[in-house]
This record gives structure tokens, sequence and C-alpha cells, in this order.
């Protein structure tokens, strides 16, 4: 069983190798200039036995959005969890591969501390703690042993205005946050990611749990936020990342298919696949 | 059809419904009505006196040594026990046969712990009939229930709170004393409750190990008498229900008190917390 898997994850790394290699050129001329902030190289993973990525190489550039998308089940999540280790919590992943940012490997150097203080997360559903809402925004920065009331006080306030949430919350900054709208409680699980001053945000189909004017917002913020941070957005909403996003790759059984700007995946894609899956064919 | 049977069915529901509520009337009214002329507040505050006529301050005294002397040494021990199963240990045959040990141990008759602290605690670590040695005893009684209700309470504790510290660069203690911790206190409060109603109602295995000194404890090393055993002792050697009876209120008062103060703090941990 085993030996079958790593012949197919051979074979499955030199397809991905060779189309890479094709992209690669293709990615010189239309990409819009910018450096990358994540190198991923010949990414692996495995849930036990069974294979959740094959070969997956990606350039993820410094302050734009990058978008994945792809069907239920096809691996985005799972990639953008190996970018602050969060599947380490995973009982039996086993991950090969390199995915080095700002030139340090992050599966080589242990320090997932210092990892996940760089690269925050926003998650699929509003989990703020059951905190108010001061508190929740400096958890992070206490955690990392900021006790100073002034420079808490600076911070928070800095990161709901980063998170467009400030004049919403400002008056009630000691209640609860579970009894602010989904809406609200999302950007203000922005504002928390803020709070630690990363340079990469994580979001993981941030808007999938909001109605749509609340969904609206967190686009527009995501948008004004790209000037400060590099965005990794995980949606199942194309239109979503047709609208936000600079860059989308498109997964599909656990392999990268296509990965370009967004006008071009979305008005000339190169791979029968994605002009079928972003044309609503399947998926 | 139907209907009868959906008749039948909500009549035997209502049944056992007003049957035990009614038992626990009929009870709380038996030992009111036979007990509640004497009490007054000599014989809550007073002495007690051998010659009779006494009160029961050195039972009420001794009852609350138990109480916290014995939460004192189990809750910790009890929450940390909980935490390292649930959290840290790694899932397998040895946490299954721990804690198949511990759901077990709830289910010894108390009087084979009450055997267990009077070879141990009262004969072989020297500590006499005393309150330590019953506290002691009581301490293993309630710690699997401690055990069990927070490893419970820690279960109910979303994962996504886990990731959401986690993922903010905090290590796996912070967020268990930050954000797991406290958002399963209601829980372990819940065990707390449960384990004084143990101690309180305990009464076999503190009288094998406390012994039955009707006098006030000099300190926590003196040989002295809970309310139950009080109870058990004058109903045995005098017959005397009414005043047996009487211990039962102070009793039914005390486990009232200590629940509706639990209650009252644990609504405000969520207070604090959700709203």
């Amino acid at each position: 069983m085993s030996r079958l898997m790593s012949t197919s994850v051979i074979e499955h790394g030199e397809l991905t190798t060779k189309k890479q290699s094709w992209e690669g050129i293709s990615q010189m001329e239309q990409f819009k200039e910018g450096t990358t902030k994540i190198n991923v190289k010949d990414l692996n993973l495995f849930y036990g036995e069974k294979q959740a990525l094959f070969g997956v190489y990606l350039d993820i550039h410094e302050k734009q959005v990058t978008a994945l998308i792809g069907p239920s089940g096809c691996g985005k999540s799972t990639f953008l969890r190996t970018l602050n280790r969060m599947n380490d919590l995973i009982d039996g992943v086993k991950i090969s591969g390199d995915i080095v940012i700002d030139h340090e490997n992050i599966y080589k150097t242990n320090d997932v501390i210092k990892l996940r203080t760089k690269v925050g997360m926003v998650f699929q559903k509003p989990n703020l703690f059951p905190m108010s809402i001061y508190d929740n925004v400096a958890y992070g920065p206490r955690m990392q042993g900021i006790k100073n009331k002034k420079e808490l006080n600076k911070l928070v306030e800095e990161s709901l205005r980063g998170a467009a949430i400030w004049d919403e919350v400002k008056d009630r900054l000691k209640t609860s946050a579970l009894g602010l709208s989904g809406g609200q409680q999302q950007r203000v699980c922005i504002a928390r990611a803020i709070a630690m001053k990363p340079d990469v945000i994580l979001m993981d189909e941030p808007t999938s749990a909001l109605d749509p004017i609340s969904t609206l917002k967190v686009e527009e913020l995501i948008t004004a936020m790209k000037k400060d941070y590099t965005i990794v957005i995980v949606t199942h909403n194309m239109q979503q990342a047709a609208r936000i996003s600079d860059k989308t790759a498109f997964f599909l059984n656990g392999e990268v298919v296509e990965y370009d700007d967004t006008d071009n995946i979305f008005s000339t894609p190169q791979d029968q696949r994605t002009e079928d899956y972003v044309t609503g064919r399947f998926g | 059809m139907i209907q009868l049977k959906d008749k039948l069915l909500r009549g035997l529901l209502w049944i056992s419904a007003f049957l035990s509520v009614a038992v626990l009337v009929m009870i709380v009214g038996f030992i009111f009505y036979k007990g509640i002329n004497l009490i007054s507040f000599s014989f809550i505050f007073g002495d007690y006196s051998p010659t009779g006529g006494g009160g029961i301050w050195p039972m009420i005294v001794t009852t609350i040594y138990t109480i916290l002397i014995s939460l004192i040494i189990a809750t910790p021990i009890g929450i940390f026990a909980a935490v390292y199963l649930q959290e840290y240990a790694k899932q397998g045959r040895l946490v299954r046969t721990i804690r198949f040990a511990t759901e077990s141990l709830t289910g010894i008759p108390s009087i084979i712990y009450g055997l267990f602290g009077a070879v141990f605690f009262v004969t072989t670590l020297k500590l006499g009939m005393s309150i330590i040695a019953a506290s002691l005893t009581l301490t293993i009684i309630v710690l699997p229930v401690i055990i069990r209700t927070t490893e419970e309470a820690l279960k109910t504790v979303p994962l996504s709170y886990r990731e959401g510290s986690l993922a903010l660069g905090t290590t796996k203690l912070q967020t268990l004393y930050k954000v797991i911790l406290p958002s399963a206190m209601p829980g372990v409060l819940s065990g707390i409750i449960l384990s004084i109603g143990r101690i309180v109602g305990e009464s076999a295995a503190i009288f094998l190990t406390a012994g039955t000194v009707a006098a006030m404890p000099d300190s926590i090393f003196s040989s002295a008498r809970t309310l139950t055993v009080h109870a058990y002792l004058v109903t045995q050697e005098s017959g005397d229900i009414e005043l047996a009876a009487a211990v039962g209120i102070v009793l039914i008062v005390i486990i009232l008190v200590i629940n509706l103060s639990a209650t009252f703090i644990s609504k405000k941990l969520n207070r604090a917390t959700n709203k």
C-alpha cells in the first residue's frame, strides 16, 4: 500500500514540476511585480495513509491577496493550515516538502510560536473567546508579555480601527464579545489577528458564516488591508475570489491545477478543468 | 389508538414525576415535622452536652472542617489529573485504564474507603482518629467525581477556542490557563458541588476515621463527630428521632446554602465571560 502511494507521489510530483516549469515562464511574463513572501516547494501532506496534498508548488507574493479556490475536499484549507502549521494539532499528519517564509523554512525551524505571531489566522466561523471585546483583542499581545496599559490600549484601538470596527464597538469594549453580531465578531477576529502585527494573514472562508452585507464589509476590509499585509484567503465563492484577489490558485484533488493572476484565471484559464470550474460546470 | 397510547404514556410520565417529587416532599416534611421544635439559637450555636439539652455547634464546625480540607486537597489534584488525561496524555490503553479505574472508584461503597482510611491514614500514617484522617479519606472518595466532571467540562470547550488561541502564537499552557479552563469553570464548579454533597452526606467513612468524640475539636488532628455521624449515633444510642431530625434540618439547610451560593458564583462567572 505504502509502496503504491510513494510511486503515485513521484508521478504527481513530476507532473506538477513539469507544469510548474511551463507555468514559471508564463508567470514571469504575466505576473504583476511583487516579491515572493511565501515559497512552497513540492509540498505533500498525508492524513495517516491518505494523501491530501500532492506536490504543491506556489509562490505567494507580498502585499497581495491570494485566493485559493476549488471544490470541497480539494485540499485548499489543508494547504492554508500548513502555512502556520495548524495541521500540527491533528494526530497523524505527515508533511514533506518545503515552505519558506522570508528565507526561513518553517518546517525546519521549530519555533511554531514565532511563526504564528508572524502568520495570523482568521477562521471560518468567528471564534472569539468568551471575554470582553478588549480582552479578546489584547489576548495575543498580553500572552507575548505586553502588560503596559497604555501600550495595550493603543494596540487595541489601532487593531480595531485596522479591522474597520472601532466606531461600532468603542463604547462597549468591556462588554462580552459574544454579544456582537456574526459580522462584527468576524471583524473583531481580524482585529485580534492584526494586534499581533503579523506579516501574513490567513483566512479560511472568513465570510461563509456571514450575511451578504457583513460579507461585503469584510471584503472591503480585506481589500484595504492588503497594503499592509500579505493575505491568503480560502473561499468557495468564486465571485469573491474575483472581486478581492490579485492571484488565484485553483486546487483540485490536492493538486494546484492552475495558478495565475486572478483576471487570467477567470477570463482566459489555461487548463480545461479550471475553465470548467470557474464557469460553474462542476464544484 | 395512537392517541390512547399517547395519553397513557403521558399519564405514566406524570405519575413518575409526581411520585419522585412526593417522596422528596414527604421526607423533608417528615424531618421538619419531627425536628423543627428543637431548632433554636442555642441548639445550633450551643456547645454539646452529654446530659442532653446541649447544642450541635461542634458537629457543624467539624462538618465544615471536613468539607474545606477535603476540597482544598481534592480540587487541585482532581483538576490537574483531568487536564492531564484530557489535554496531555496520549489517548491509548493507559488512559482508558485510568478512566475505567476512576469510574469504578465512584461505585465503591464508602465503608470500604472508611476501612482503608482507618488502616492507612489512622494507623499507618499515625494520624489517629482525626478530622485530617477523615478528610484525606473523603478526598479519595470525591477525587473521581471531580476528575470525571472536569474531564466532561473540558470536552465541551469548543475546538475553535483552542485553535483561535494557538493561532495567536500562544503556548499550550497559556491556552489552557487563559481560555480552556475558564470556559470549563462552570462544569468544574458543578463537580465541586457534587463533591460537597458527597462529603456532607458521608457517614460510614467518617465514623471509621474521625471517630465519634462529641466535643469541639481543638485542631484538625482531634477526633470529632460530623453532623451525619451525630444523627446516626443519637438515633442508635438513644432512639431520639426528634434530635436526629433536627440535625437533619441543619444538614439540609447547609447543603441548600452551599448549592445556592455555588450556582450564584457559577452564574456570576458566566456573566463575566459571556455578557
